[in-house]
């Protein structure tokens, strides 16, 4: 081979790995940041089943309680597990060294995942755990695969087992499908189980930019203002321009 | 009208600063022709556009923190914590590609009207030095977030230095000032992102300006408007900056921010193109991300890079397309200006170069698949090629008669 440079290296080989992993097909989430109630059980998921191990070190409880209309002492009390006052950060006590030991690597901070990663991706991930002896875990993930993390909503989806066919494509290459079925129940049914995955991705949308609702709000005003500056603006300038022929 | 002036607090200041002569100077009796047409609007608003980089990047550097351990956090310290803190990043970060967008544009009217000409060479110059220093700029200042494209994005492009045939590594070591991008390049980047490239920046828009006020604006007939001059001794096509063009960019400057807010309040990321994925993910040594790419800006010359087979051949390349502009006052032979009376052929040729320039900014943002880089292979061949045209169309071109005065309304 002749010797390439750096740069397309970089890009090129990277982009090989991805082609290998295969695109995998993404569900689309479909959160509704204004739905209140969803953000609320999305939170109490979150703390429950994520802040054991991964961190959003960037998140404070007191900001996460105002803007989805959860009272401090409420929050203190239902959604603290660590103590504390509500102004601090949402990190975890989980020593990095154990971590290593136990999953082969820290759990990521999620504060900004749904910015990285997108979610769609977290929801389809989240829901594409199955069956995998051969893991340390016993679990593997369609999405991201041989992933370190355990399979921690188990309980409230059951465990999914791989369907492998074989389809033949119009073209008569033949290529794998695996699919996912549901072997064993868990607490909540295939429907309540996304739904509750769809409220989750939708808290993490919220906490990777807890001003984005304002954000918006205020948007809509600055472009009405905008919009009435922008007649009085053309108007001064066709009054001064009247005696230029 | 200055005479009345001499009075009071102006009278005291004018018998000691020039203020008043700098205000006719340069605006109220600056005469520009009167028939600027949209593409006259992007020279103001690229001053506007610096004005508020400069200004939104104080308040930031008010609690951004330049060192590898906490630079990530502190810009999500600022987007979370900071009142406000939101609306200074995006404005800052859309900024950044606002300032690009006017700026092509504004080039761009340069090559319609032929505004690079005799006797505004210095103009285009002192332009072209602006672009360059705006482009390392806006690379210094994409480090700072910290996220893994800052790092690795700066990795790739500093590693080109190494690319120069002997000094080439010690060149790159010594931008970098490690083996590898780290704390001590953010710092130094930080240095150069905040105070030595916005000196700069000012002193050159200055000297932008100065000059071409002294030689007067082209527009869109390319018509010299010096030559026809009024009893009053005024260009006869000419009206005073102020109030005229002021009122005018007034409405331009509305325009720009309706779009620019759209961006800011709606789509701060636009898709990835203003702000990449991967720089919500800590800069990371150890791990590449799947898909290095520039921001948009750079992904034309970065397609021309990739577009060359051999690594120090692109990067010559790459500089070429960019010091080639420098010289079009001298490469476009046509004493024609404007497009307006310019032949068919160089019509095309623009309408050739923009799509080149166009395709190449998509392609720079893509995997370099084979396929994609014979597409980035010929339109870079296009792109140089518009440079030979320019030589080659004066010495058979048909241009139409120039008329002596303006054809405005």
């Amino acid at each position: 081979m002749k010797k390439r440079f750096l740069p397309l290296l970089l890009v090129l080989v990277p982009a090989l790995t991805l082609a290998a992993a295969g695109g995998v097909h993404l569900d689309k989430a479909n959160i509704d940041p204004d739905n209140q109630q969803s953000l609320q059980r999305g939170a109490r998921l979150f703390v429950n089943y994520c802040l054991s191990c991964h961190a959003a070190g960037l998140m404070r409880y007191e900001r996460m309680g105002h803007d989805l209309g959860i009272t401090e002492p409420v929050v203190a009390e239902n959604l603290m597990f660590t103590g504390g006052r509500v102004g601090e950060l949402m990190t975890v006590a989980t020593d990095p060294d154990d971590a290593v030991e136990w999953f082969g690597t820290v759990p990521p901070d999620l504060s900004v995942i749904a910015r990285s990663r997108g979610v769609d991706w977290l929801y389809t991930y989240l829901r594409s755990f199955y069956k995998d002896d051969s893991r340390v875990t016993g679990v593997n993930n369609l999405v991201f695969p041989d992933v370190g993390m355990p399979d921690v909503l188990w309980e409230l989806q059951g465990w999914q087992k791989p369907v492998i066919t074989t389809v033949k494509d119009s073209d008569g290459t033949e290529r794998k499908v695996v699919e996912l079925e549901l072997e064993e129940p868990g607490l909540l049914s295939p429907k309540e189980y996304d739904r509750a995955v769809r409220d989750l991705v939708n808290f993490m949308d919220y906490m990777a930019e807890p001003g984005k609702h304002d954000r918006r709000a205020l948007g809509v005003k600055v472009i009405m203002f905008l919009l009435v500056f922008l007649v009085v603006a053309y108007l001064m300038k066709k009054e001064f321009w009247k005696d230029v022929h | 009208m200055a005479e009345k002036w001499k009075t009071g607090v102006l009278g005291w200041i004018d018998a000691r600063f020039p203020l008043s002569q700098m205000w006719n100077e340069h605006l109220a009796e600056y005469y520009a022709p009167k028939n600027f047409n949209f593409w006259y609007y992007f020279g103001s608003l690229a001053l506007m556009v610096l004005v508020m980089q400069i200004v939104t990047g104080i308040w930031l550097t008010m609690n951004y923190k330049p060192d590898a351990l906490l630079a990530f956090n502190s810009v999500e310290y600022i987007m979370r914590d900071v009142n406000w803190g939101w609306l200074i990043r995006y404005m800052h970060s859309t900024g950044a590609s606002f300032f690009f967008i006017v700026v092509y544009l504004h080039m761009f009217r340069g090559l319609l009207y032929g505004s690079y000409k005799k006797p505004r060479e210095l103009i285009w110059i002192f332009g072209m030095i602006i672009y360059v220093c705006l482009m390392a700029e806006a690379f210094m200042g994409y480090l700072l977030p910290w996220g893994q494209m800052s790092y690795w994005g700066a990795q790739v492009i500093i590693s080109l230095f190494g690319a120069i045939p002997g000094i080439g590594e010690s060149l790159a070591l010594w931008i970098r000032g490690d083996y590898v991008i780290s704390d001590v390049t953010l710092n130094r980047f930080f240095a150069f992102h905040v105070i030595a490239v916005p000196i700069i920046l000012l002193a050159l828009v200055v000297m932008h300006i100065l000059a071409l006020h002294e030689v007067g604006s082209n527009n869109p007939d390319g018509v010299e408007i010096k030559k026809t001059k009024g009893p009053d001794g005024h260009p006869v096509d000419g009206i005073p900056f102020h109030p005229y063009y002021t009122v005018k960019d007034i409405v331009g400057v509305i325009v720009f921010l309706i779009f620019f807010c759209i961006v800011v309040f709606f789509m701060p990321e636009l898709g990835g193109w203003f702000l990449e994925r991967d720089n919500f993910i800590p800069a990371d040594p150890l791990k590449t991300p799947e898909h290095i790419v520039p921001l948009w800006y750079f992904t034309p010359f970065y397609a021309i890079l990739r577009a060359v087979p051999d690594k120090f051949l692109g990067v010559v390349a790459m500089g070429a397309a960019i010091v080639l502009l420098f010289f079009l006052p001298w490469l476009d032979r046509s004493p024609v200006k404007s497009i307006r009376y310019r032949g068919i052929l160089y019509k095309l040729a623009l309408v050739v170069f923009v799509i080149s320039f166009l395709a190449l900014g998509y392609l720079g943002g893509e995997p370099a698949t084979p396929v994609l880089t014979n597409f980035a292979r010929l339109f870079s061949i296009l792109y140089f090629a518009f440079f030979a045209a320019l030589l080659l169309i004066p010495m058979f071109e048909k241009t139409k008669p120039v008329p002596d005065r303006v054809t405005s309304k």
